[in-house]
């Protein structure tokens, strides 16, 4: 078995999913099979095998450097960003408060 | 008067164009079979008055003697997988419920800007994650198709389970769907209906609700190969917001149709012949390379030889991506928030999360950490990768002995929901046949083929070089000219 | 070698420094949206739907950050690598929308380069020392949180969200907070002079993680280190490291051991804490961004880069020295900030222009001037100087006056004070208010036959080989000529008539 119910623990917790006990007892094993099924991959000889990068040919295209030149990936828009806010306040995100 | 949810994309869009019959006419129809067919549970919210008023629009436009774009009087499908201004959309998910956009995703705008509507956001498996849609936080999706003699719900496939059931009842002529494993093929072949996914990067992913970035692309669901083909072309096009979108031009593709195949090979992938693929399956496939060496065109054997590994590796890069697509939803800025008393902001992500995702999502979000965590990455998500361009140069070694690769789209027909549910794997093993062309960012589409014995449908996928949708149409026009599916599901549902 | 050292009770200790600084590209639009990059807008105003990460939102490049990096890693002689990529870092914390940073780990746009840092005894720095740079890359700014709003909540602001900033990560080839400064001074000067990043620390333009660690001195180990995030002045670094060493020689001393961790800098005490909110995020999750594709660059694109390069503050010190035969003080100081060098350089040109000399000529005099007499009037006057008035054609014109030997040194000085006071023009004011000195030869030439005649004893001691009576004639004949006689004229008739 890949994971145990104390790795998959520490994976929901990096995933920030909080997960009861009852979950975690099955989530494990399924896990597991899943991980084991992949594991198969290690078959494979990809010795000078570059990883995949770009899945079709094509090279990055970068854009100008110009404040709002299209208005739907600009800024100036406080409203549409805090419009489905859960809670916005002042022109603020509230979140719990936060000690650094 | 003739129904007009009988017709597809090009009888309708003509229709309206020369006057026989009114895009508001139309709308009203599907409106109505839409408001009809609630046990479908196809959509999660239906629009009718935007389809109504983008009728209007095309009458008016009519009227006026405007030209009138290629989907000007047909309302559609839209998978809710897409953003949608001031239509909520959730992919399906209890953590997005009631999330309204602000915003149009580019693909639905240029549906809109060729003249079509919408009739409402359909259903799908909870962030595009499944294969039979049973993991909508809005409920299952029935397939309007059952078994010869059984009454159980069947799965329309997934995630674009809402799509394709829409459009095989007639309460839409064409949806839109997305594909990141599968998506858009398996729910078609489960339907009886055509779909094509484009190469990668021919229809922007912006606006779209992202599950794994490398792999996921739109594409249309309709009834016919020429009205994918038509709503291919009014759906791709660079975008230069999305920077794996290709700058290149759109071919007419509905004009290049051609079903003719003098000259073409066609591939048959020997590694496709697995142990466990139904026998109709393989019957239907060896139908397929009949019809095709009718339209002119050579069958040759070819290998695929890491087949076997695609899945797995999709089942290592896709949860991966999405592990990380998907930490945007914390509660913060949109959706849903779960803060119990004295919950600090961590917990707060915790909390909200657990209760927003569902079991499916969960799992692969923690398959997708798992692997990208330190010390897995290089075992795990590195050798992925690398299986991954071994996929495709199989697929390219297999592109210089033919032009196009013939394979049947699923392993099975549908099955009976809640069938497969318990069994993640197994469920997963559904697209081992589509998932190797996603990999390669191939263009790929399924056609009906037949049914089995138990009436249900059957998809054949051609699969093409890059940008060679025109060539996976063709294929598909001479395969559709030559099975003859013309069956409909009875009517159960209204 | 720098000779700083922690004296602990079992011995001595040294410290070993490295810096992560971030610096923000100067740039009018963010990394991978369209917002603006301007500082001080209100709340949550300069936030695309790509910053905010909505559902379907997907980066897209900005060249000119780009290019910045680039002209950047050349102007520290780094290795500009044409093949890069964007890795997503994960982790959730408030600030960060996506749940993820765009940066770049495995393949970053600079490699290895090195900056050096001036000697300085006063600092401790003996002599020039090299410090390494193992790499630059480009990476995304994070959000704001403010925490003093609301009783019970944070405030969370995304104008910073997805601003471009390059992190220039160094050698831990640094052994004192005074080398610690003078590398942050130092490649600051480097950023503002390329213009790739403004420099404004206030601003948070550039701040600096600061990793120290201590050993026993001569120990080939190195120490478990902390990193101090987000240190944002010069001053505060070099605190930062005092208070680092100390507090970990002491720890150890005690017999406890340092925590590898993320700490944070309180400016008001000079200390630093634990970061409660980093605490167990260890575990980032890097891997390839798959909304972006490699990035490629091309050698026109490298070869623009190169070609718009100004000369550096190394290259223009020498060529102060060399070419302009300034001391090796005053080449440092002009060309320490790009404010002060510019200011040189126009003043310098205009000088030369009007005096018809060369600049080299004229260079020292102007240094000079522009180093210790100019600022010396301008503090001196208090509130009474309208900075307005301080313009180079108005101190060209007072250098040529005094080049020409027109005027004295204290008479530009008078000038200038009347110039900065009233605006007027330095020619009409030596006019007027009658700050010349005499340089007509037969004035001086009869003063100077007076002084001489007047006093035959001093003349014959002078004669007879008293060398030093020569200044007793000059100050006899400026008297005469009411100080306003030019010294080198008044110097030449003596020496003439005196023999
Ligand atoms: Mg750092
Ligand atoms: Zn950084």
């Amino acid at each position: 078995m890949s994971v145990d119910k104390a790795t998959v623990t520490k994976i929901a917790s990096l995933a920030r999913i909080r997960m009861s006990d009852g979950e975690l007892e099955r989530m494990a094993p399924e896990l597991s099979q899943i991980l084991d099924w992949v594991e198969q991959l290690g078959e494979v000889d990809t010795a000078g095998v570059e990883p995949m990068t770009a899945v079709i040919p094509n090279s990055l295209r970068l854009r100008a450097d110009v404040v709002d030149a299209d208005p739907l990936t600009g800024g100036g828009r406080r409203e549409d960003i805090l419009a489905n806010a859960p809670a916005a306040e002042h022109g603020f995100f509230g979140v719990p408060k936060v000690i650094e | 008067m003739t129904d007009l949810t009988q017709l597809g994309i090009k009888p309708l869009r003509d229709g309206v164009a020369a006057g026989e019959f009114t895009a508001r006419e139309v709308a009203e129809a599907f409106n109505a079979a839409v408001a009809d067919a609630s046990a479908l549970n196809a959509f999660i919210v239906t629009t009718p008055d935007h389809a109504l008023d983008a009728a209007s629009k095309v009458d008016a436009d009519r009227a006026a003697g405007k030209a009138l774009g290629p989907m000007a009087g047909v309302p559609i499908g839209m998978k809710d997988l897409f953003c949608t201004q001031g239509v909520q959309t959730t992919a399906a998910s209890h953590i997005l419920e009631g999330f309204v956009p602000r915003y149009e995703s580019t693909v639905s705008q240029k549906l809109w800007d060729a003249g079509a509507g919408m009739l409402g956001k359909l259903n799908l498996d909870q962030f595009a994650m499944g294969s039979s849609n049973e993991t909508s936080h809005f409920g299952n999706v029935s397939s309007p198709w059952r078994r010869t003699g059984t009454n159980a719900p069947m799965s329309p496939g997934g995630s674009s389970g809402g799509s394709s059931a829409a459009v095989a009842a007639r309460i839409a002529p064409a949806a839109t769907g997305t594909d990141t494993g599968g998506s858009i093929r398996q729910p078609a072949a489960f339907t009886g209906i055509c779909g094509i996914k484009p190469t990668y990067g021919r229809c922007s992913r912006w606006g779209v609700v992202a599950f794994a970035s490398s792999l996921d692309q739109a594409g249309p669901m309709a009834r016919s190969v020429e009205d994918c083909a038509i709503m291919l072309g009014a759906m791709a096009g660079f975008d230069p917001k999305d920077a794996t979108s290709l700058k290149m031009d759109v071919p007419d593709w509905a004009a290049g149709l051609d079903g003719n195949l003098a000259g073409k090979t066609i591939g048959i992938p020997r590694e496709y012949r697995m142990e466990g693929t139904d026998a109709a399956i393989l019957d239907s496939w060896e139908r397929g390379k009949q019809w095709l060496r009718d339209a002119g065109a050579t069958i040759v054997d070819i290998s695929l030889p890491h087949t076997k590994y695609a899945l797995p590796a999709y089942y290592i890069i896709a949860p991966a991506e999405a592990s990380s697509n998907l930490a945007r939803y914390d509660g913060v800025r949109y959706g849903l928030r779960d803060l119990p008393d004295g919950a600090g902001l961590q917990d707060m992500y915790a909390e909200t999360r657990e209760a927003g995702f569902g079991d499916e999502v969960k799992r692969r979000i923690l398959i997708g950490t798992y692997v990208l965590s330190a010390g897995f990455y290089d075992a795990y998500y590195t050798q992925a990768q690398k299986v991954r361009a071994l996929v495709a140069r199989d697929f390219e070694q297999a592109f210089a002995q033919c032009d196009l690769i013939l394979a049947p789209t699923t392993p099975t027909a549908s099955f009976p929901l809640g069938e497969n549910s318990e069994d993640p794997l197994a469920m997963y093993l559904n697209d081992v046949f589509a998932v190797p062309a996603s990999l390669a960012g191939l263009p790929a589409m399924s056609v009906p083929a037949m049914q089995n014995e138990g009436g249900l449908p059957l998809g054949l996928q051609l699969v093409g070089r890059p940008f060679d949708e025109q060539g996976v149409l063709n294929a598909g026009l001479a395969i559709e000219q030559r099975a003859g599916f013309s069956a409909q599901p009875d009517k159960w549902w209204c | 070698m720098s000779s700083y050292r922690i004296h602990g009770a079992t011995g001595d200790w040294e410290v070993v420094i490295g810096l992560e600084v971030h610096a923000q590209i100067t740039s009018n639009a963010k990394l991978f949206s369209g917002a603006s990059t301007a500082f001080g807008a209100e709340p949550n105003t300069q936030v695309s739907l790509v910053d905010a990460a909505m559902p379907g939102m997907l980066p897209v490049l900005n060249a000119e950050c780009v290019r910045q990096a680039v002209r950047t890693g050349m102007a520290i002689e780094a290795q500009i690598n044409k093949y890069s990529r964007f890795d997503r870092k994960n982790y959730f914390y408030a600030d960060l929308p996506q749940g993820y940073q765009i940066s770049q780990l495995y393949h970053p746009i600079v490699g290895e380069g090195s900056l050096t840092i001036d000697a300085d005894d006063k600092a401790g720095i003996p002599e020039d020392k090299i410090i390494g740079i193992e790499r630059i890359h480009i990476e995304q700014d994070a959000g704001k949180l403010m925490h003093d709003q609301h009783p019970t909540m944070s405030y969370v602001d995304l104008n910073r969200v997805g601003v471009a900033l390059m992190e220039i990560v160094s050698r831990p080839d640094m052994t004192s907070p005074a080398e610690a400064g003078a590398y942050v001074r130092k490649l600051r000067a480097i950023l503002r002079y390329v213009g790739s990043c403004d420099g404004n620390m206030e601003e948070g333009s550039m701040r600096a993680d600061v990793n120290v660690s201590v050993r026993k001195v001569g120990d080939p180990e190195l120490g478990t280190r902390t990193e101090t995030k987000n240190v944002n002045s010069v001053r505060f670094v070099m605190q930062t490291i005092e208070f680092e060493a100390q507090r970990q020689v002491d720890l150890i001393e005690d017999g406890g051991t340092v925590v590898q961790e993320t700490r944070l800098f309180d400016p008001g005490t000079g200390t630093t804490r634990t970061m409660r909110s980093k605490e167990d995020a260890h575990d980032y999750r890097y891997f390839p961004d798959p909304d972006l594709l490699p990035l490629e660059l091309g050698e026109d694109f490298l070869a623009e880069c190169r070609a718009s390069l100004p000369e550096l503050p190394d290259a223009k010190r020498a060529r102060y020295e060399s070419e302009l035969g300034l001391t090796p003080y005053n080449a440092r100081e002009l060309t320490a900030e790009v404010e002060t060098f510019a200011r040189y350089e126009t003043l310098l040109a205009e000088t030369a222009r009007r005096a018809g000399k060369s600049e080299a000529e004229v260079a020292t005099q102007v240094a000079n001037w522009a180093l210790s007499v100019a600022p010396g009037v301008f503090k001196s006057l208090g509130d009474d100087a309208d900075p307005a008035y301080a313009t180079a054609q108005a101190q060209a014109a007072i250098l040529e006056l005094q080049a020409a030997g027109a005027i004295s040194g204290g008479q530009a000085k008078e000038i200038y004070e009347i110039v900065l006071k009233t605006g007027r023009e330095p020619g009409e004011i030596a006019e007027t208010e009658g700050l010349k000195q005499q340089s007509d030869t037969g004035a001086i030439e009869l003063a100077v036959d007076e002084v001489i005649a007047a006093n035959p004893d001093k003349v014959e001691q002078y004669r007879g080989g008293k060398d030093k009576l020569f200044g007793f004639f000059v100050g006899q004949t400026m008297k005469a000529m009411q100080g306003k006689a030019n010294p080198a004229v008044v110097n030449d008739l003596l020496k003439a008539k005196l023999g």
